[in-house]
Parts: structure tokens; sequence; C-alpha cells
């Protein structure tokens, strides 16, 4: 039997539409906005000035503190303003707006699609230079990379695991990623075992992916110390918790980081934009995006400069059908529904979903009838439906007691629910409330 | 035995567990007896039994023995009773007794759908802290109210009520304690406690919006766009423009109601107030703010009816 | 375009599609308490659901004055399980006094489907069970589609035999032969309730619900369990005494409280772990009372006991965080 994680869990149709496209490249609009807080952590500031020159993987923005992240201009030209525009956020925030002209890069930028294999970094100028040229989570948390390399004093790093599972449906970008850049993700994969210093990595990835196993498999032959795991379907494996126990059989504490387990959890798209970074000088400014939805005429892999607006994807592939009710950055469970076409690619956007109006409506919400499925399918072991009671009346002291910041957010609770029931949505506001409590305690 | 004698012994034994009972009660009773102030009774006595938190404490006992404890009422302002209710504790408690300004809930937010066209639907949970910590809302403007109802349910005496019509809370003038609750529930940081006037007479600028006036007159037709021409005409110095907003200081208003004549986007809401004699333009008057508090008798002094 | 918070798509459950899914699975019990008890069956059927519905939508409309939803199916779950726990010659004015019972007083006085604490069935069965001794112990024998109603030939139930039997010191032997086979039994070819007799059909049922992932095995499996081990320890002891494990697990209403009535999701508890306690102490309790109580059943009322617990359960008995081990 595939290894899976052991708690609750769903099985959502996959509806992965372009797992055969290949990934396309979008060339950048006339005009460009670049948030400035893309990650999590404190937004970035500024360094450059209206109408300042800028080239393809200029530095344009400042990592401002250790938990943020350097950004990198996506496109040559000049800066129009800096402004604010609704970012993925839903809210307006701090942007850098770009007006294209040609496509200039930094001379220091590798272009040639040849494969460089070996480095001879040490472990400190890995992780300095991911720092430096603003590497975060792919996976879609977008937690700055340099962090978890950082291994903190008194915690050992025994296994690096890297997530290929992408158990959103409709999400493809991983998994063409790992099809099409195989090499170069068991290179980054490499430079991250340097970085953290352990001799052993897993890659896990899900078993509806079968080309994408054998694929890796083979090239893995090469490499020393990685290894394929094949897990079987199952929703949210690519929560890192649950994937350190699918691949390891190790529960991360509550309250605790994977680190706590010797466990470092990185997405491919990470492993792959690491090696760039380190092989090819390339900052991160561009990522591979889903674009899909069942009425969507052509559901593609694009690799996507940061800060084209939405819009000039969905018009790439196919244009926007008409019976759109919504428009998700990310998959289905846990993306959020933008308010706006003209929001801008960030690094955190794996995927933009078009959802047909028919399938985007929430079904009306009836009474709790104690099914006990939210208790069963929440993989962190909680009880959604008292949670949201408990988010409701306000009851912020017993919602801690009964753990509410275990909580992922995965959504398997609403998905399961047969009366409709918000849980998720009153889950998420007890956790904002607790963990304000919380911090308010602590300081 | 016969049955006249289980009778009796029925009788007997269950009167005996009876005062047994009864006595170990009694002697624990007396044992475990509390002190307390008779006063704190009386107080909570006087007091409206809302229990709204509105006083800062958890419920009106709370209140009551806060009230006894403290040397003097000047902290202690229970927004429900009023000054009424001070000067009823005053006397109680044998203590001095400020009469303080009674207060009311104002809606600083008149985007109702005809002043900001809606761009998107939501359709979440009925919350607006959840739609908050998703997005800035239904329309181009990412200070207005949501219109979900957090108030509403915040409310412990029905003051207020959405208006289906503009999709915004309404407040009930009559029936509005001034207890904070509903302030503490928007997340919107759109309500704001102020100064009762005569006749409830209000003025005060319906808007929170802090962009640019440009950005914010687009997303919503009676946004503040903070032209100062408020501030200029203003004859107490009671305006203040910052971060392209104003806002009148209901201490030094006077209610004198320049500032409403010279707003361009009408964004200054008069309530309460007589038609004007002399008419300024009558276009402007239909595209008033429908914040408009229900009409209200006198009641400068809230009594014991309007808890 | 809409807007809300994550998940943007949902299971294809639904209250309505859960509830229907009991009902099918209850059919083959029905279909099978009509052929042993004709027509008196489909009378009380009948006349049990419709009542239920019919209680349900007055009450919803002229008491709590909201709008009547009856598509959720909840008052014919009702109404069939009233059904299956009455004798089939029942008359009609007293399944309507259940019915008003089981709806008015053990769901709507609650604030209706999702808050009553104890199963509605089994609140109007055992106010019935209580009130009119004679009329709910009187059991028709099984026939081949019989078509009398109020006048059939009516006996005693196999744990009525039994406890008789026990009580008057007979040999289990000869007790044993005044009962039907243990595979007689399994068809329901006994008297009794009309939906607890049949065993195999029940079991089909059950079969159906768990493979639609209607309810988990968790308590079907702990009460049948607990009530095996319990006789099973009794029987070893004393066999004279004492009937063996499958006869108390195919007679009375066993089977159907089992699958049917302890799984109802409003009334048992929320955990996986919990839910075994709940089922271990109904199995527990169905067992002193047949064998040490004045009843000769006690399913009804063990369910009940616990449902009356579920709140401590769901209270002390967590589910297994995730993540809750010491830090290595």
């Amino acid at each position: 039997m595939a290894k899976t994680f052991s708690k609750g869990g769903v099985h959502p149709p996959e509806n992965k539409l372009s797992a055969n496209s290949a990934i396309q490249i979008v060339p950048p609009t006339n005009v460009v906005s670049i948030p400035v807080s893309q990650h999590m952590g404190a937004p970035s500031s500024v360094i450059v000035k209206k109408n300042d020159q800028v080239k393809v993987g200029q530095l344009i923005a400042q990592s401002a503190g250790f938990v943020s992240a350097n950004i990198h201009s996506s496109v040559s030209g000049v800066v129009q303003k800096i402004n604010t525009i609704i970012d993925t956020s839903g809210y307006k925030r701090k942007a850098v707006i770009i007006k294209v002209e040609g496509d200039e890069w930094m001379e220091n930028i590798d272009r040639s699609a040849q494969i460089i294999r070996n480095f001879t970094m040490s472990s400190e100028e890995i992780i300095k230079r991911i720092n430096e040229f603003g590497i975060v989570g792919l996976g879609g948390a977008t937690f700055p990379s340099h962090v978890k390399l950082s291994i903190p004093k008194g915690k050992v790093a025994k296994v690096l695991v890297i997530n290929g599972v992408e158990c959103e449906p409709y999400l493809t970008a991983d998994h063409r990623l790992m099809l099409e850049k195989g090499e170069e993700i068991l290179i980054g994969i490499e430079i991250q075992m340097k970085a953290i210093n352990v001799s052993r990595a897993i890659i896990g990835i899900e078993n509806n992916k079968p080309d994408a196993i054998a694929h890796l498999t083979k090239l893995a032959s090469s490499f020393k110390g990685i290894e394929i795991v094949g897990l079987k379907v199952k929703y949210p494996q690519g929560g890192e918790k649950q994937l350190i126990k699918a691949v390891m059989n190790r529960e991360v504490p509550s309250g605790g980081l994977p680190i706590d387990v010797g466990a470092v959890v990185h997405n491919v798209g990470t492993a792959f934009a690491v090696y760039e970074a380190v092989q090819k000088n390339k900052p991160l400014f561009e990522r591979v995006v889903t674009v899909t939805g069942k009425s969507l005429s052509k559901p593609s892999n694009f690799m996507a400069r940061i800060g084209v607006p939405i819009s000039n994807l969905i018009e790439a592939a196919g244009g926007l059908p008409e019976d759109t009710g919504k428009v998700i950055s990310g998959g289905p469970m846990m993306g959020k529904s933008l308010n706006s076409l003209e929001v801008p690619m960030a690094k955190g956007v794996s995927g933009v979903l078009i959802m047909p109006d028919n399938e985007s409506s929430r079904r009306r919400q009836a009474a709790c009838i104690r099914c006990a499925k939210c208790v069963s399918v929440c993989p962190m072991g909680l009880e959604p439906y008292i949670l949201m009671t408990l988010a409701e009346r306000e009851m912020w002291e017993r919602e801690e007691n009964e753990r509410i910041m275990d909580c992922i957010e995965c959504g398997s609770c609403s998905f399961v629910c047969p009366s409709n029931r918000a849980l998720l949505d009153y889950i998420r506001l007890g956790k904002g409330a607790v963990g304000k409590i919380m911090r308010a305690r602590k300081a | 035995m016969t049955e006249l004698q289980i009778i009796i012994a029925t009788i007997v034994s269950v009167s005996a567990i009876g005062i047994l009972a009864a006595s170990i009660l009694y002697a624990a009773a007396q044992k475990f007896k509390v002190f307390e102030d008779p006063r704190i009774d009386e107080v909570e006595d006087a007091l409206p039994s809302a229990n709204c938190g509105g006083c800062g404490y958890p419920g009106c006992r709370n209140y009551a023995e806060m009230c006894v404890k403290a040397d003097t009422l000047d902290d202690l302002y229970c927004p429900v009773g009023g000054n009424d209710l001070t000067a009823t504790i005053a006397k109680i408690l044998g203590k001095d007794a400020i009469a303080k300004a009674p207060k009311v809930a104002v809606l600083r937010c008149a985007g109702s759908p005809e002043h900001r066209a809606s761009i998107n639907v939501y359709d979440g949970a009925e919350n607006c802290k959840v739609a908050s910590a998703l997005y800035s809302g239904s329309t181009g403007c990412e200070f207005g109210c949501l219109g979900l109802g957090d108030c509403v349910v915040a409310c412990d005496f029905d003051a207020i009520a959405i208006n289906k019509e503009t999709g915004l809370p309404e407040i009930i003038d009559e029936k509005c304690t001034g207890c904070n609750a509903c302030v503490k529930a928007c997340p919107k940081l759109i309500l704001e406690l102020r100064k009762k006037a005569k006749k409830d007479r209000k003025i005060f600028v319906s808007c929170i919006n802090k962009e640019k006036g440009g950005v914010a007159k687009k997303s919503c037709a009676v946004a503040c766009i903070g032209c100062k021409k408020c501030q200029k005409v203003c004859p107490f110095d009671a305006i203040v423009v910052e971060n392209f907003l104003a806002y009148i200081d209901y201490d030094k208003c006077k209610l004198c109601r320049k500032c409403v004549d010279v707003c361009p986007t009408n964004a200054i809401a008069e309530i309460n107030f007589p038609p004007k004699k002399k008419k300024p333009v009558v276009a402007k008057e239909v595209a008033k703010p429908k914040v408009v508090a229900k009409k209200s008798v006198d009641k400068t002094n809230p009594t014991d009816e309007s808890k | 375009m809409k807007i809300s918070p994550s998940p943007h798509n949902y299971g294809k459950d639904s209250v309505s599609s859960l509830m229907y899914g009991v009902i099918v699975a209850m059919i083959p019990a029905m279909l099978v308490s009509f052929y042993f008890f004709g027509l008196g069956a489909i009378i009380v059927t009948l006349t049990s659901v419709v009542s239920a519905m019919a209680f349900e939508w007055l009450i919803t409309k002229y008491l709590l004055k909201k709008e009547p939803s009856l598509i959720d199916g909840s008052a014919i779950i009702t109404g069939l399980l009233l059904a299956f726990n009455v004798p089939s010659n029942l008359p009609i004015w007293i399944i309507l006094i259940g019915s008003l019972v089981a709806i008015g007083m053990g769901k709507m006085s609650f604030g209706g489907l999702g808050n009553n604490p104890f199963n509605p069935a089994l609140v109007g069965r055992v106010f019935l069970l209580i009130s009119f001794p004679v009329q709910m112990t009187k059991w028709p024998l099984p026939g081949n589609f019989p078509m009398e109603y109020a006048d059939a030939a009516t006996g005693a139930t196999p744990l009525g035999v039994m406890k008789e039997g026990i009580n008057n010191g007979e040999p289990m032997a000869d007790i044993l032969q005044n009962i039907p086979s243990h595979m007689q039994m399994f068809y329901g070819q006994m008297g009794g309730s009309l939906g607890e007799v049949a065993g195999l059909a029940l079991l089909i049922g059950c079969l159906y619900m768990l493979f639609r992932g209607i309810i988990t095995w968790h308590i079907p499996v702990s009460v049948l369990g607990s009530i095996a081990i319990f006789t099973g320890i009794l029987h070893l002891a004393s066999p004279e005494k004492f009937a063996d494990p499958l006869f108390h697990i195919l007679t009375g209403g066993v089977l159907l409280g089992a699958f049917f009535m302890a799984t109802d999701y409003v009334t048992s508890p929320m955990s996986q772990k919990g839910q075994i306690v709940f089922g271990v102490g109904i199995g527990v309790l169905t067992v002193v009372i047949r064998v040490f109580g004045a009843y000769p059943e006690g399913v009804s009322f063990a369910i009940l006991i616990m449902n009356a617990f579920v709140p401590l359960i769901n209270n002390y008995i967590k589910p297994k965080r995730f993540g809750e081990v010491k830090v290595a």
C-alpha cells in the first residue's frame, strides 16, 4: 500500500486539466506592477524611484528584516510610479509600476539552456545567495526560503523533504516542472542539501503523477541520497506536517516546526528557483503558473513574469469564459478568490483557476446535524464544529484550549460538511483572534 | 408490618432525612457565608441589568462592586443609565457624581449602492470580520461599510438594523445607549460614539476614506476628498483634515451647518435638523447620505424606558 | 464576480442525500417486515411515516413559525424508525401519539434537526412502551404476507420466551425448543417489532450505509462486539442460565439499534474514540437490562441512556490531535 498521512483527509475530484500541456513562456505586458509584499513577513522597502531605468533581474525592493525577501524587477524599462494596487490579498498594497521597454537582462544572468551540475559554494554562501535572490516558498505559502534553510541553534536537520505532491485539484505547475526541469530540480535539491548539511532528501509525489515519479526516479539514480516516494492521492498531503508524516512517519509536535523532527520541507518549484539562483545567477522574477478551469478553452501552464496582470495570463489561455463565476489564485481548496482581474502575478501564485458560475456559489447553509464528518476528515485531529461555534460566540480561551492554532486551514471540513456550514470561515476568524491574544500575552 | 406501620415508618424516616439534610445545609450555609456589602445589591438593583459591558466591566454586578469599592465615581460611567443613574448611585453610596455627556453611535459611511457600485459579490459567511479578512469589500472603497451586520449582532438594545435599501446599518437614537459594543465589533472601525446634542442633532463627516481625493471620489460619490473647504469655512476651528479626510470635533462643533453647505461631495451628514429656509441647491438634497437616524423626540436625558 | 473564502469546491454529500441514503438502507428490512407481517406492517409504517412528516410540518410552520422543510428527509427516518420499533398490530391512534411524541417532544421541542439530545424515534417508542404496555407487547406471529391487522394471532418474542423460561428455571434445551432457530431469526421469522426481526435485511442496509460512507464502523461494531463478549462470558460461565451471544445479537432490536438508531448522527458522539465508548456503553447496558432487569428487551433504553451521556463523552473524549507527542 502506498504511503500517506494517517489522520483525516479528503479526496476531491482531481480535475488536472492542464497536466499534458507543456510550459509555455508568456511575454510580459506593456506595464507590469510588482507588489512589494509577495511573501510572508515584512513588506520589502522600495529602492527605486520614479523614472529610474531598470533591467530584468535588477533589485528593486530590499528585504526589510530576517523574515522578508528581496524583490527583483521582472522586466526592463522605466519605473512609472510607485502606487497602490489591489494584489492577491484583496487589498490595495504598494507596488512598483514599470513601463516595459525591450527585454534587457542583467549581464550576469546565464540565459543559456545548458544544465550546470557542479557547484562550489559553501553552505553559508548558498543561503546568502538564496536570501539575496529573493527566493521564497513557491508552494503558495511564500515563506522566505533562507529562513527555512537557516537551521536554528540547537536543532539538527536530518532530512530534506521535497514537496512534489501538488495535492490541490486542478493545479499542474509542479507536475510539469518535474517533467520538464527534472534534472535542474535535482541539482537544486543537492544545493539545498549542502546548505543544511544533510545527506538524504526525499521527494514526495502523489501517485496520480506516475510519469513524474518515473522520470525523477530515473534521473535520481545519478544523484546520491535523493529518493522518490510515491504517495497515495489524498488531500492535504502537500501540507508540510502531513507530508513529513507521510514520507518520514514522524509527527511535527503541535506548535512546532518541521525542524523539530529534523526535517526541512521545500517545494519542487523552490528547488528549481534555488538551482537557477545558484547556478545561473538568476533571481526569482518568474515562475510556473497553471491557468485552468472547466470552461477555459486552453488550460495551460505558463512561465510567467512577476507583475504581469492575471487578465493577461487568462487571455493567453484562451480568454475569460463567459460563464465565469469566480477567479481564484491557487487551487480550489486553499486558493484565494480575487476581486480584480488586474491583480498582478506574484511569487505565491501557483495557479489561476476560473470557476464557472454554476459551480462557484456556496450552497445554502443548514443546521449542523452533528454527523462528525468534519472531525473524521480533519488532518490535524481537531473538532471543526466546536471551533466554529466557539468562534461565533467569541469564546477565545476555550478556542485556544481546543487547539485552534493547530489548524492548517486546508478546508477539508468545509469541503465535506453536508450542511454546507462555513466552518473554515469562522475558524480562520478564531485563529486570527486567538493568535492576537497569544502574541499580546508573549509581549 | 401492617399498612399503617409502613405509612408511619415512611413518614418518620422521610422527615428525619429532611430535617437532617436541612440542618446540614444550614450549617454549611453559615460556615461558608461570605460577607458582602449590602450596598452592592442596592446599586445592582438600580442598574439597568443589560449586562452589555459598556461600562468596561463584564457585567452589572461587577460594575456595582466597583462602584462600591471606588473612591470616586468619575471613571465609572454606565452609558445605559446615563447621568440619572450616576446620580442615583452617588446617592446610595454618598459619593459625588460628575455629569458626563451622553453619547450616541454614528455610522461614518454613506456608501449606499447608488453612491458606490458593487464590482463583485461576496459569497462567504455573513460576518464582517470574515469578509474583511478576505478582501477590501465588494466596492471600490476599501474603507467603507461591508453591511454584513456585525454591529447589529453586537447591539444588545436593538438599536441598529440594516436598511435593506442602502445596505447600511441605521442607528436608532432613542434606543442607542452609547455602550460602545458596535464600535468594538466593527472591523472597519467605521462606527464612532459622538456626543449627544440638543434634539439629537448631529453633524459629522460620513466617510473614513483616507485615499487621495480623486481615488476616493472614483470609488464612492459621497466620499470625503479632503478638499479642506469645510475646514476653511468652520468658524469654530472644529474641523481638521488629515490624510485627505476631514474630522469634526464634536466638542467644538456648534452645529452651524456651514460645512454641510460647502461640502462638494455631500460627505458631511446633518441629522435631525429642520429643513433649511434658504435652499442651497436642490440637486444636492437628493444625493444626501442616507444615514439619517430615525426621527426622535428630545431625549437628552435618557430615562428608564429607554433601556 | 463572486468572492468567498476558501475552500471553493464542495463534497457531494448534503443533509438530504445522507438522510435518503439511510432511508434506502432501511428499505430491505421494511420489505421483509411487509412479507412477514403483511397488511398490518404496511398500515403501521404508512401511518407512522405520514404522521411524522405531518407533525414536523405543522410544528415548524405554526409553533416555530419557520419555513417548513421536509425535503431533508429526517422526519421520514423518524417515522420509519418508530414503525420499525412497534408491533404490526398496533392501533393507529397509538401510532399517532407515538409519532407526535417522537417529533414534538423528541425533536422539535429542542429546536429541530441537529439539536435533539435523544433519538426521537426512541423517545416515541419508549413513551408508548411505558404508556401502553399491553398493546406494545402483543407481538403478531410472522406469516406469509398475512392480511390480518388488529386481529393478528400474537405470541411472545424469543427474548420473552427466554426470559420467562430462565425465570421459571426451565432447562436451556427446553427453552431453545420453543424459540425459532438462529437461522430463522437471521431471516426474520420470529415475533417482534416490525423492523427488528429481519437480521439479514438490516445487515444489508448497514453494509450499504458503510459503503456509501454514511456511517462508520465504530458504533455498530462496538455495540455488537460488547454484547457478544459480555453475553459470551456469561454463557461460558453458566450455559444453563444465560443464552448464547448469537441469540442475543439476533433477537430484539440489537441489530436495528446498532445499525440504525445508535448511529443516528445527532445523538451519537463526534469523535471515533467517543463513538466506541458510546457503543460499548450501549452493548453493556443492553445486556444488563436483558439479563438482570425486569424487561426482556433493553436496546431502546440503553441507547437513550447513552444518548444522555453524549455531551459528556464529547467533552472528555477528544480525537487524538496531530502532533500530540513529546518533542524528541
